[in-house]
């Protein structure tokens, strides 16, 4: 039994932002961390590793300097990882990223009882859409927004969040659950983790190891291929800066002036 | 000297500031105002290997090294001091003169124990008569045959109230020394909290690190088995000084952690706090205060981290001694711990000298440091016994 | 049904909005979007149609779906999708618009739709745009909206003349505006977050004329591989932030005593008939539930009046309630940027100005 994770590094969007002449985001001069909802789904796999003792593969998309967060989620108790790299990948949109990585996933194998867990949405794209794209492609059931998790042999009982409740729901293995940050707190790295991390494997698919599998379209990966494109992009408007008060009293007879209390 | 730390340290290091931030520093002002022990940070503590950091993975450690070790005391007393020597003591004081000195039968029956946290340790040295001073040691352990007896009493004991485990110096005899003057003859044992006639008596109230948990230990015809004993009978003193070199280590990691933590404080407050329409690090004063300290505690970094490197010197074998430099790094640390405190809250000017900001916690964190595990004279004595020698 | 080739993009016509039930009751959002589409509709010179997926609804609220713009609905009427489930829906949508084939598609942002859009863009081989917070298909109408919310130089600066969908959304937190086309493949898609777009007045006669068609999708009980055990409302009532007149929000600047600082925003709140918001710093801590989140990752509101409390104004914050027709601002930090989108702002500690806030508001109102 396997759990597998996909996981993505993002550009620390809490922190300081850096922005290009041009208007887009400088990714180069951000700090990177793991998508927090990943972390979620990396201890969902972590959980399941300690009740049943199955292997958790960790699997990103990204440049070869994204081997360093999976040298991390290692530490954290991840048995091994899969970089998939390469420049045919880059610029993929949530259609074409959602191809490539179900075919990685293909690749790592899918078992009868194994569950592939992702976050429900990236903080620097935050459109929640690549988990279920995935599932799609690889013909599994999915539940997105996971609060709880129990395995029931073949089958998990999960908690799928809701504005005003939840659904709890069975689905039978191989599934694909995408997890929110109410699901679980994801452990720290541990020390002895950190120092094995380095010696755990990490195999990198680049374009030549996935191109010829069925689920790769190979006119609709990249930036070139895929389906959305970026037609405009600029700096959100602003509003002008409005007053400052003095007091309490005096904001309160402006509010007043203006019938807004 | 080469201090770039290695992925790992750098790993470790972020792991340290993350569960600093997000365990410790939420804790910090309850244990300081209530006294309060941080048992489930140190169960958390435990779970990640820091209770064992630098100890092998065959007696249980997390196989790290001692500058990991060393950032881990310091991180959490960057946000906590009562944290970093729990980690120090424990670690330092108890494992580490097991791991040195102990049987394989010790070793496997204490270290495994001790670096998963599931038992904390502690090192009783210190007496109401005798701390560095070997001769006025007053507790004794007479070898009975099939058990020693120990009895006496240590102060200041820090872990004490929830340390399992207890290295403990106690006289064995009396020898006559080349001059022919008679003389105790010292020798170290492991206690455990739940021997006959052993007792963990009150804690004492302090002025800092007061989550951490300082107790006088009483023994009244303790019994303990023969195999007790730790290293050579009669080597007990050099083994509490060799104990007390890595412990000296931690604690300048500690008082390190304490002179960044309150810099970090303070760069944040002066870059808050508004006085004549501006903030305060407008000010010049400001501005050279920080410049400084900042050097200082740099200064002092490299000093704890050289000691870090030469005792993992040691620890892969080589015949090396680093009491000269475990001596350095705690007086200029420890020093600069008080000194940077001080300065420090003057920086936060009435605010500071309120318990709404963390700094006066801080200032009163930092003085322990220039006292406990040889005061900073005793570190000048032993930096210049090796100059004069 | 008929051979489907999503690029064969002259092959799509219409509008459509997925109109999504809970329980029966109609969800908001589809009345959002529904009013939304119309205008792509319009410019397109096309139908309306709304989908809705149930078992045995009330056609009451089917029709009027026409009240906000609806010139046709497909009503796929199965006890199987009675309730959502991914396979039930997605196959059922799928397949419809395989056979009819609409040129855009519009879905709720909502938990379900952001489980739906993605899973049948997948299928269908087509872009999904989430989150969109301004559609276009006309090109001079993108231009105007340009003008107003862009730096972009709008006159001198190149634009295809076509009618493909301009979906604007925020990224990266907020920090950037983008908008995109998917301008190989059919159906367009995009997902939008309740509360971004406004409904437009209902209107009787459109309820009156518009076409039902029922249904009976291809579905059986073998293609849903995931089974519904419970549906449980939460047991607290989770706070309706989109549709209040008043928010009043908290953010890290009440950290020195939490507790005070919610009962002060829930006080105010109060006294201005309002409910109680949160930044993402206050929800991750735990300090207040999820639900209260307002931002890019929490909820999109525009109430009259919006009180800012101990917030830095992060760009993700801000993303979600710079709408607001009156911004407040309380923090104690000058510099904080929420400051910059203020209508109004006071810089003082909040544990004193709500206070006397409170009190003042009490008095005005008394003297009304």
């Amino acid at each position: 039994m396997k759990a597998i994770v996909c996981v993505k590094q993002v550009p620390d969007t809490q922190g300081k932002v850096a922005v290009k002449p041009d208007g887009t985001m400088d990714r180069a001069a951000m700090a990177t961390i793991t998508n927090p909802d990943d972390l979620n789904a990396v201890e969902a796999a972590l959980q399941l590793k300690d009740e049943t003792g199955c292997e958790v593969v960790v699997v990103t998309m990204g440049p070869p300097p994204a081997e360093g967060m999976l040298r991390e989620l290692i530490a954290r108790g991840a048995d091994r990882g899969v970089l998939v790299s390469g420049r045919e990948f880059g610029g993929s949109d949530t259609f074409a990223t959602s191809q490539i990585l179900a075919a990685a996933v293909n690749k790592i194998g899918v078992g009868p009882e194994d569950i592939v867990f992702c976050g429900r949405q990236a903080i620097d794209g935050d459109t929640a859409q690549v988990g279920p794209q995935i599932a799609e492609k690889l013909h599994l059931p999915q539940v997105t927004y996971v609060t709880d998790i129990k395995k029931d042999g073949n089958n998990v009982i999960v908690k799928r969040q809701l504005e005003d409740g939840y659904m709890e729901l069975k689905v039978q293995t191989p599934c694909l659950l995408t997890c929110i940050k109410e699901l679980n707190t994801p452990r720290y790295m541990s020390v002895s983790g950190i120092f094995e991390c380095f010696d755990k494997p990490i195999d990198v698919f680049d374009y030549n190891a996935l191109k010829d599998d069925p689920l790769i379209e190979t006119d609709t990966i990249g930036l070139k291929g895929s389906p959305t494109n970026v037609y405009k992009s600029f700096a959100p408007p602003v509003k002008g800066a409005g007053m400052m008060v003095e007091s309490a009293a005096q904001l309160v007879g402006m509010l007043n002036d203006k019938h807004l209390i | 000297m080469d201090f770039t730390l290695s992925k790992q340290q750098q790993m470790v290091q972020k792991m340290y500031k993350e569960f600093a931030e997000n365990e410790v520093k939420p804790l910090a002002k309850q244990v300081d105002a209530e006294e309060y022990f941080p048992i489930e940070n140190v169960k958390k503590m435990s779970k990640l290997g820091m209770m064992g950091i630098y100890f092998p993975k065959e007696v249980g450690g997390a196989g790290g090294d001692v500058l990991s070790y060393v950032m881990a005391v310091e991180e959490m007393s960057k946000v906590c001091g009562t944290t970093g020597v729990i980690i120090s003591a424990h670690t330092s004081l108890c494992a580490a003169p097991i791991y040195e000195n102990g049987t394989p039968e010790q070793k496997a029956k204490y270290l495994p124990k001790l670096c998963s946290g599931e038992w904390i340790g502690a090192f009783g040295l210190t007496e109401p008569g005798a701390g560095t001073d070997a001769q006025g040691q007053q507790t004794f352990a007479v070898d009975e045959g099939d058990h020693w007896k120990l009895n006496g009493s240590k102060i200041f004991i820090t872990n004490a109230g929830y340390a399992n485990v207890f290295i403990i110096i106690a006289v064995t005899g009396f020898i006559t020394d080349r001059r022919g003057r008679k003389q105790k003859e010292i020798s170290a044992f492991i206690v455990e909290r739940t021997d006959p006639g052993f007792k963990v008596g009150k804690p004492e109230d302090k002025m800092g690190i007061r989550g951490s948990s300082t107790c006088e230990l009483i023994m009244e015809d303790c019994i303990i088995p023969k195999d007790r004993l730790l290293g050579v009978k009669g080597k007990g003193f050099q083994l509490a000084m060799a104990t007390l070199d890595g412990g000296r280590i931690g604690i300048a990691a500690q008082a390190l952690g304490i002179a960044e933590g309150a810099l970090d404080e303070t760069v944040a407050y002066v870059k808050e706090r508004k006085q004549f329409g501006r903030s305060i690090a407008a000010f010049q004063n400001t501005q050279f205060e920080l410049a400084e300290m900042k050097a200082r505690v740099e200064a002092a970094k490299y000093l704890v981290y050289r000691a870090a490197l030469k005792k993992q010197e040691a620890m892969n074998g080589a015949k090396v001694r680093y009491s000269v430099e475990a001596a350095e790094a705690k007086l200029i640390a420890s020093r600069t711990a008080s000194d940077v405190t001080r300065r420090c809250l003057q920086l936060f000017g009435g605010y500071g000298y309120t318990r709404d900001y963390p700094i006066e916690r801080i200032m009163l964190d930092a003085k322990i440091t220039e006292i406990y595990e040889g005061t900073s004279e005793v570190q000048m004595m032993v930096i210049s016994g090796a100059m004069l020698k | 049904m008929a051979e489907f080739n999503a690029m064969d993009t002259a092959a799509f016509k219409g509008v459509w909005v997925f109109c999504e039930q809970r329980e029966g009751q109609m969800q908001t959002i589809s009345y959002q979007l529904l009013s939304e589409g119309r205008k792509l509709a319009n410019d397109l010179g096309v139908e309306l149609c709304g989908v809705v997926m149930g078992s045995e609804l009330n056609e009451d609220y089917i029709k009027a779906l026409g009240g906000y713009g609806a010139d046709r609905v497909y009503y796929i009427d199965s006890p199987l999708l009675k309730d959502y489930t991914t396979d039930g829906y997605a196959k059922a949508l799928c397949d419809l618009v395989m056979d009819k084939k609409p040129e855009i598609v519009l879905i709720g942002a909502t938990n379900l739709g952001r489980d739906l859009g993605p899973r049948c863009a997948a299928r269908l081989h087509t872009g999904l745009t989430a989150d969109c917070t301004h559609l276009d298909v006309d090109v001079e109408k993108y231009k105007d909206f340009l003008r107003t919310t862009s730096n972009i130089d709008v006159d001198n600066t190149k634009f295809e003349e076509n009618t493909n969908l301009k979906m604007t959304r925020p990224a990266f937190g907020g920090h950037l505006m983008a908008t995109i086309i998917c301008p190989r493949f059919r159906p367009q898609m995009s997902t939008v977050r309740p509360g971004v777009m406004q409904t437009q007045p209902y209107d009787e006669a459109g309820a009156a004329k518009v076409v039902i068609e029922k249904i009976t999708p291809e579905l059986t009980a073998d293609d849903i591989h995931v089974e519904i055990l419970d549906i449980k409302k939460s047991a607290k009532k989770l706070v309706d932030l989109i549709g209040a007149d008043v928010v009043v929000s908290v953010g890290r600047g009440i950290s020195s005593d939490v507790e005070e600082g919610i009962a002060l925003a829930e006080e105010l709140a109060g006294v201005l008939g309002g409910v109680v918001g949160a930044s993402r710093a206050v929800t991750d801590e735990g300090w207040l539930s999820a639900d209260h989140q307002v931002g890019q990752t929490g909820k999109t509101v525009h109430p009259r009046i919006y009180v800012a409390l101990g917030i830095s104004g992060a760009i993700q914050h801000v993303a979600g309630m710079q709408d607001s027709e009156t911004i407040i601002a309380i923090n104690k930090n000058e510099s904080a940027p929420i400051f910059d989108v203020a209508s109004y702002g006071i810089v003082g500690d909040l544990y004193k100005v709500v206070p006397e806030l409170i009190k003042e508001i009490r008095a005005a109102k008394s003297a009304q």
